[in-house]
């Protein structure tokens, strides 16, 4: 079990981070100051925004040496990016939603490059009808792209993570994007209490970007983006797989590093009393906290309920999720988003192979919620796990997919 | 600035190899040394998706000398935008020297009239610094010939045949050139392939104006235009004595003609030179012709007034 706690330093000497009260869009602003990207190509989109409003603050005031592209679409900001990153400076921007829909082409791009471009996802809800509310329908049709995905559920996950992107990004073994995700709204907008670490802390941590090759390097010309055919163009998709492979890995390091210096550890998954749950929830995102709740209401009842929480969605931490799974009779993957016309939707088919490769079979059962920024509350995961609990020991999961809180 | 004697430009080694793929009598390898060897300071080059891109850069080969980088279709102007930035940010921060650095796009019509135009603009209006050469064919040559925003009435192109009830395309194109000059950038120009001497000019002058610069080069092909390839030159030139594409700059907002006309010849001479009009030499097509004239002539008019000259 990739359990919490595991590999933790025996020291308590820690830095020590400035408390603040800021909403997760500042303060992942924040962590994009303290990491000194040479370029940074936003467009503004809620609810990323208020994001891309801070960080022009920074360099209003000369806190940051970045070069800042106010492009005119989301689009642009990525090709920009693509172009920085091709040049060999550390490469940041943010988007929502709509905003990565418009970026599609050059998500792929990047990641075919093997530029390693962080990404800051405030995820929102795709129209139509129109909608500017978190849900994770972004989040999810990006799993296709070949970049790596951390999904936070507090603002202050959102800065770790931010931070801890950049790492596994330029790590010379990996060399693909990072997207690094917070709930839009509930995670962008909450005004939480937060801790800044010391600037100079992350500078250290983050070290600086050493690219292999550069578009400046004038003595040493490269080609990048060449046209690749039938010859080529496999063995190249086959070293990305390669990349991503490394990638678990490698995020797995950065992460304990990263603890070891912060205090504040995560895992590729985040499991919570699932030593020996019975029945459990897999989620992403800021609910993992609400539904945390409802288990230790649940335990106090004698149910053994645990809830799991995925943190590193591509590479998918299949192992970790299996381990966490391997004991529990049902569980319920809860998604913010819908896999329309599927066997059911994308992380319970993503989790239900991974039980089914290595012979375990709990009653798995797919649930959406929240689509659109719907208010999730503790009484409607409750439902979810009393429905787990109903269901007779070895009866077949439903084939249909399941919804929370929903006018049927 | 590189002397632009031909015997000084000819003992320069080229920043694009031979062996490339395009086709014999293309004018855009051509294009691409007049626009390199008029520098005299090392390029980064970001071509858009289209023939000289994938001409040139065929894995595991590669035509480019320089650094050189293909990213999509519509976004060259912003990718080397995230140069450029990347450049200044990495010089600020000390991780490299200061240095003379030419940011070159090469992009066709397809690139930059149509699918690229709003990522062209917004490049402009934020300023940065790069020379952006449009590869102006008058259609989608690498997708097989297919109608553009800067081929005029009456083309033949594939996506534009010529049937029963239409005579090719059934529109005229666009004043890119104009557009672009309308953004105020500090210089925009028309050029043409055979002209080496007036485009190297440009491209000097682009580059010593710090700043977005645009030339539009009238890029003749073989394929799409249905011509020999030993006529490309003549092709470029008659474009050019035909007023179907005048040469001029818009410098610091000052329109001028580079190359000035006394004669101007009928557009029938340049109709008739190739396949993809002759269509229109037939009596019945005689209205398109006329109007094909009557836009012309408006808009060399117009040119005049803007240079003053009228």
């Amino acid at each position: 079990m990739m359990a919490i706690g595991a590999g933790r330093k025996a020291k308590v000497d820690f830095v020590k981070g400035t408390p603040v009260a800021l909403n997760g869009d500042a303060l992942v602003a924040h962590a994009m100051r303290q990491v000194h990207p040479d370029v940074v190509a936003c467009y503004p989109i809620t609810p990323q925004t208020i994001l891309t409003e801070t960080f022009s603050e920074f360099v209003a005031n000369g806190e940051v040496h970045t070069e800042f592209i106010a492009v005119e679409s989301e689009h642009a900001a990525m090709s920009a990016c693509v172009g920085a990153a091709a040049a060999g400076a550390r490469t940041q921007t943010a988007t929502s939603g709509p905003g990565l829909a418009l970026m599609w082409e050059m998500l792929w791009v990047a990641s075919g490059c093997r530029l390693p471009i962080v990404l800051h996802l405030c995820t929102r809800a795709f129209s139509a009808p129109l909608n500017i509310l978190g849900d994770h329908h972004d989040l999810m049709g990006m799993r296709e792209t070949s970049w790596v995905m951390l999904s936070a559920e507090t603002a202050q996950e959102a800065y770790d993570n931010g931070i801890q992107a950049v790492r596994i990004a330029e790590h010379p073994d990996v060399l693909l994007p990072v997207a690094s995700a917070m709930d839009g709204f509930i995670t962008t907008h909450s005004v939480e209490r937060v801790e800044l670490l010391p600037d100079d802390a992350v500078a250290e941590f983050v070290g600086t970007y050493k690219p292999a090759y550069s578009l400046l390097d004038l003595e040493r010309p490269v080609s990048m983006g060449p046209w690749d055919f039938h010859d080529y163009f496999f063995e190249h998709k086959r070293q990305q797989v390669e990349a991503m492979d490394r990638a678990r890995e490698v995020a797995i390091e950065v992460a304990r590093e990263y603890g070891d210096m912060s205090g504040r550890y995560y895992g590729p998954v985040e499991p919570y009393r699932m030593e020996d749950a019975e029945v459990a929830v897999v989620i992403m995102g800021s609910a993992a906290g609400t539904v945390r709740t409802v288990v230790d209401e649940l335990r106090q009842e004698g149910v053994r309920a645990g809830v799991l929480r995925i943190r590193l969605l591509r590479p998918f931490p299949s192992e970790a999720v299996a381990q966490a799974l391997s004991g529990v009779r049902a569980a319920a993957v809860l998604e913010r988003s819908i896999t329309y016309g599927a066997a059911s939707n994308g992380l319970h088919m993503e989790i239900s192979s991974v039980l089914c490769s290595r012979g375990l079979s709990p009653r798995l059962e797919s649930w959406s919620y929240g689509l659109g920024g719907r208010n999730t509350t503790p009484a409607q995961f409750r439902r979810v796990y009393e429905e787990l609990l109903r269901a007779e020991e070895g009866a077949r999961a439903p084939l249909a997919v399941r919804y929370v809180d929903l006018r049927e | 600035m590189t002397t632009l004697a031909l015997r000084d430009l000819t003992a320069r080694p080229s920043p694009l190899a031979p062996g490339h793929g395009l086709c014999a009598g293309c004018s855009e390898s051509v294009v691409a040394r007049e626009v390199l060897y008029a520098l005299d300071k090392p390029a980064v080059v970001v071509s858009a998706t289209g023939c000289l891109e994938i001409s040139t850069s065929r894995f595991p080969f590669t035509s480019w000398r320089t650094p050189w980088m293909h990213s999509a279709f519509e976004n060259a102007a912003t990718t080397i935008n995230g140069i450029e930035a990347a450049y200044k940010a990495l010089v600020r921060r000390g991780a490299m020297e200061p240095r003379e650095i030419a940011f070159v796009v090469f992009a066709g019509d397809g690139a930059t009239y149509d699918i690229g135009l709003q990522w062209l603009s917004g490049a402009i209006e934020r300023g940065h610094r790069f020379i952006y050469i449009c590869l102006n064919n008058e259609a989608y040559m690498n997708t097989g010939i297919q109608r553009s925003g800067a081929s005029i009435l009456g083309t033949w192109t594939t996506t534009t045949p010529v049937g029963k009830v239409a005579p090719g395309k059934m529109q005229w194109r666009k004043d890119l050139t104009g557009i672009i000059a309308a953004h105020n950038a500090p210089y925009v120009a028309q050029a043409a392939t055979h002209a080496w001497k007036d485009l190297m000019t440009k491209v000097q002058r682009a580059d010593a104006a710090e700043g977005p610069t645009f030339i539009n080069v009238l890029a003749p092909c073989t394929r799409g235009w249905r011509y020999e390839p030993e006529d490309t030159m003549a092709i470029s030139r008659l474009a050019v004595e035909t007023g179907m594409w005048p040469l001029y700059e818009v410098d610091r907002g000052q329109w001028k003609i580079t190359h000035k006309l006394r004669d101007r010849k009928p557009v029938t001479e340049w109709l008739k030179s190739q396949g993809r009009f002759s269509h229109l030499l037939q009596p019945e097509n005689k209205h398109v012709v006329e109007e094909i004239q009557r836009r012309v002539d408006e808009e060399w008019k117009r040119l005049l007034q803007r240079c003053g000259e009228a």
